[in-house]
């Protein structure tokens, strides 16, 4: 029993932080929403289903054209292709043995955030403790959604501000202690932040879309550093 | 003519469901090759850093509460503040600093 509580337990408190960053980002999510004409529960039911910001934005820019539902389709494969890349690493984590259930359920929830704070625990991956961090997230995402189509500019702008930093905070939270005196690491953070920024940068690179930065840079950088650093079998404490 | 909303719905939670799907129902053994095995061990790290910088610099109202939130989560994080602390603290510096400037 305590094998499913306290894991549970576990991820809701460490959900928190992703609810609040997911309120400020689906906040505007909701306002944008609401400008492309979508009803309060046709918002939040996009959002209940689909948990993904880029995604989100991208089909209401599309929606706003009259797009072909294959449009729609390629377009959400495209945005949305590095949790592709987040599923394999955590499939890692699952017990061998770990039933079809779990699979699917967790499948739901793969997010960059739950990605990353679940990918990172220490040991196996415990479905519950990633059913934890999607009971407090989920609801987030949905809340941040509705109060923005129906409230618009009403929370000051100053509170979405603020909270739209927690999602990185959270981020460095989960890198920063396990590179802390491991040079290999610390290294591979810098350079992969210190690439992000130049591509952000230059000029041709800087049209590649987040999603696709992403999936390149991650493939090139991690791809690299285990050519030249293989991880000894003993380093599974992840 | 509009297509239908809920259509459109669905149409992209369902490709995007796939996505993360199918990876977890078709790699369901251990890999034991080194190579690949290191490969997602630093998936991780990589990918959280290039998702942190720069974007962090521009989610705020402006660079210097960027840069408050960015010093502050990086100094807990490195003495071991739990996701919430590291989270909540930086989201509070933001603020602060934002209603300095």
């Amino acid at each position: 029993m305590s094998n499913k509580i306290i894991p549970w337990k576990n991820g809701i408190k460490d959900g928190i932080p992703i609810a609040l960053g997911y309120f400020a980002v689906s906040f505007t999510f909701g306002i944008v929403a609401k400008k492309s004409g979508l009803t309060p529960f046709q918002a939040v039911f996009m959002s209940a289903v689909n948990l993904t910001s880029a995604g989100q934005f991208g089909a209401l820019a599309l929606i706003g054209t009259s797009a072909t539902y294959l449009e729609m389709a390629l377009t959400q494969l495209i945005i949305n292709l590095r949790y592709c890349l987040m599923s394999c690493s955590l499939s890692q984590k699952f017990e061998a043995g770990a039933g079809w259930p779990h699979r699917f359920l967790v499948a739901f929830g793969v997010t960059d955030e739950i990605f990353g704070v679940s990918v990172c625990k220490a040991g196996k991956l415990n479905p519950f403790y990633n059913y934890g961090l999607m009971s407090v997230s989920i609801p987030g995402w949905m809340l941040g959604t509705f109060c923005g189509v129906v409230s618009g500019e009403i929370l000051p702008a100053r509170i979405i501000s603020a909270l739209s930093v927690a999602l990185y905070g959270m981020f460095i939270a989960v890198i920063v202690p396990p590179a802390k005196g491991n040079k290999l690491l610390t290294g591979i953070i810098i350079s992969s932040m210190l690439l992000s920024l130049l591509f952000a940068q230059l000029p041709i690179l800087s049209q590649i879309s987040q999603g696709f930065k992403i999936i390149i840079l991650t493939v090139a950088i991690a791809g690299i550093a285990a050519l030249l650093f293989p991880v000894k079998e003993a380093a599974h404490e992840g | 003519m509009r297509g239908n909303i809920y259509l459109y719905i669905l149409v992209m939670a369902g490709v995007t469901y796939l996505i993360r799907l199918i990876p977890l129902i078709f790699m369901r053994k251990e890999i034991r090759n080194v190579y690949l095995k290191s490969f997602l061990y630093y998936v991780p790290y990589v990918t959280l850093a290039v998702m942190t910088f720069p974007a962090i610099l521009s989610a705020t109202a402006n660079l210097w509460s960027a840069l408050a939130g960015f010093g502050t989560a990086l100094i807990l994080a490195y003495r071991g503040g739990s996701l919430f602390k590291v989270s909540i603290v930086a989201c509070l510096s933001v603020f602060i600093v934002e209603l300095m400037v």
